[in-house]
């Protein structure tokens, strides 16, 4: 109950607007991949495309090596989680969950132990008589998941999932998502803006921005080494230095021209790749890390940003000799 | 300023239902006349009335097409809107607005222009042609009614149901028309009354089976009489009990 999803050349335009431009992606069978980006970047469209909301102006879809081209949603082994939940509101959860597989014809009984079963996967065993309304925002959401996994589907299409969800329940949620897919082996497609639930979750990040895909890659790898500023800048905070033919306004500290990217926990007393000594501006404390801004001496015009452990307490105006443990040179 | 509040409520509910009280109240006179003096109790017009054929036949036809032309214009009022919230065609606040244009038309008039095309077309007048002219002038009201209570809601349940492999008849069945139950019962009871009220359509496109407001008129005709006051006390004894069953199972449900 997997497949794997092709994305070929896909453009999709709205008018004069380009919400997808010429995008290819290749996700295999039973991986989780995240779209992430800012919205209006292209990703719920490129999702509304796999899952047959929408079709391509031009490019192919292929799920499980079959064209997609003029199926319907229905028709197709997708079935999607909306953000907003769209579960039947006349329904008891069991009607809710075995609702898909009311429409392929199965027997009410058989409808009935399945549903029980989907729920229990989303631990909301012996709740099959409730309703909508008597769930919290997470327990709908886990209804919303149950229902469109009942029907097994090749690919699971989560739209913004967890958006609606406060901060402690989407992370908590995210943890069991990933369990599940684990569980049940169906290629996931997650759809978010957060960053943070994309790394905890994904098993491949694809990073979108403006109708185009910027990186794709681990978590690991798009939040170490991005290949682009933008996805440098979404993922996490970053400090930039413009160095143009090895030289930087801190001297030279690599070869070649671009945006040298250092993410502030990479900056500390010992990184190799020195900095020089810095003044610093203020620090605030993150209980995790102490967050400093800093002005290296010799150009005091940058305003660079540092996570220290949160031990060290530097006063304003102490000059710390600072260093970067890994940096990144990207074309600006 | 408490009292005065009070007694200008006391005033306007009077000024309301005085009428229909009178109307009631004579229809239990014990006398020849609906006027004053009151003779003292009887409910013998009640019996007339009840034993009287034509009227009994009267008020079954007005029953059917009450509940047959709303159901069509419940139906037709239903699909109208919502294809005109789901699908975006070209021009649709205008098709919007020519659905719902026949509200502004007085009954008189679309009772003569249908009147003119049945005509026209060797159409007899029967009860048929008053229930097509119910749909014509309830299917604006339902469509109006169920125009307003589609929301974004419904739209993404539909979705969902479409996403999980539901056929369009499906959706409209089992999501649609189920999310919006209240709105649709609060659309079929608003126009069974209406079309139990109405007289104009009815007197002009009827002529041998005739319904309860066009009968009741004939009985007019040939002067005042309690049995009169009874058959519009029993008319608006139905009015009543379809307002509160609205209320309670509509309005009283969607709190």
């Amino acid at each position: 109950m997997t497949a794997s999803v092709s994305v070929r050349a896909v453009t999709r335009r709205f008018g004069a607007a380009l919400a997808l431009n010429d995008v290819s992606l290749e996700i295999t069978a039973g991986e989780f991949v995240v779209l992430l980006g800012p919205s209006g970047c292209g990703k719920t469209t490129l999702l509304n495309i796999i899952g047959g909301f929408a079709e391509p102006t031009s490019g192919t879809v292929l799920i499980g090596g079959r064209d997609m081209a003029g199926v319907a949603p229905a028709a197709r082994p997708t079935t999607t989680v909306f953000q907003d939940y769209a579960l039947f509101p006349h329904m008891t959860l069991a009607e809710n969950v075995g609702f898909g597989l009311r429409m392929r014809g199965m027997a009410r009984a058989q409808r009935r132990d399945r549903a029980e079963a989907m729920l229990e996967l989303v631990g909301l065993s012996g709740k099959g008589d409730r309703r909508p309304h008597e769930l919290s925002g997470g327990q709908r959401q886990r209804v919303a998941l149950a229902r469109a996994l009942a029907v097994e589907p090749d690919v699971l299409l989560l739209d913004e999932p967890l958006g609606a969800l406060d901060l402690k329940l989407r992370r908590a949620m995210q943890d069991e998502l990933k369990a599940i897919q684990r569980r049940v082996g169906t290629t996931f497609v997650h759809v978010t803006h957060d960053q943070e639930e994309a790394m905890a979750i994904a098993d491949r990040i694809v990073v979108m921005n403006a109708g185009r895909i910027e990186d794709v890659g681990p978590p690991r790898a798009v939040y170490a080494s991005p290949r682009s500023l933008f996805t440098a800048g979404f993922m996490g905070e970053i400090n930039r230095i413009e160095v143009s033919a090895g030289q930087s306004p801190l001297g030279r500290l690599v070869p070649g021209d671009g945006v040298l990217c250092i993410r502030p926990e990479a900056i500390s007393p010992d990184g190799p790749l020195r900095l020089g000594p810095c003044r610093v501006e203020d620090a605030a404390f993150f209980g995790a890390y102490l967050r400093v801004h800093v002005r290296p001496l010799v150009a005091p015009d940058l305003r660079l940003v540092a996570h220290l452990p949160p031990g060290a307490a530097p006063e304003a105006g102490t000059v710390l000799d600072l260093g970067a443990a890994a940096h990144v040179l990207l074309k600006g | 300023m408490r009292v005065v509040s009070w007694l200008y409520l006391t005033l306007a509910y009077a000024f309301i239902f005085l009428p229909v009280a009178v109307l009631v109240a004579f229809s239990f006179q014990d006398g020849r006349l609906p006027v004053p003096p009151f003779q003292g109790v009887s409910l013998r017009w009640y019996e007339k009335v009840l034993a009287d054929d034509d009227l009994m036949v009267a008020l079954g036809n007005s029953l059917l097409v009450a509940i047959g032309s709303s159901a069509v214009a419940l139906l037709l009022g239903f699909l109208a809107a919502h294809a005109l919230a789901r699908v975006r065609l070209p021009g649709s606040v205008l098709l919007r607005g020519v659905l719902i244009a026949p509200m502004t038309v007085s009954y008189l008039i679309i009772a003569l222009g249908l009147l003119s095309l049945f005509n026209a077309m060797g159409v007899k007048p029967s009860l048929w042609a008053t229930g097509i002219g119910h749909v014509v002038i309830n299917l604006p009201l339902c469509f109006a009614i169920c125009f307003a209570a589609m929301g974004d809601h419904q739209k993404s349940a539909e979705r969902a149901a479409r996403d999980l492999g539901a056929p369009e008849w499906k959706v409209l069945l089992l999501i649609s028309a189920p999310m919006l139950a209240a709105p649709l019962a609060a659309a079929f009871f608003l126009s069974v009354t209406f079309s139990w009220d109405e007289f104009i359509i009815a007197f002009l496109l009827t002529r041998f089976d005739v319904t309860l407001p066009v009968e009741i008129w004939s009985m007019l005709r040939s002067g005042l009489s309690p049995a009169t006051n009874a058959v519009g006390s029993l008319v608006f004894l139905v009015s009543v009990t379809l307002v509160i069953l609205l209320e309670i199972l509509v309005f009283r449900r969607t709190k």
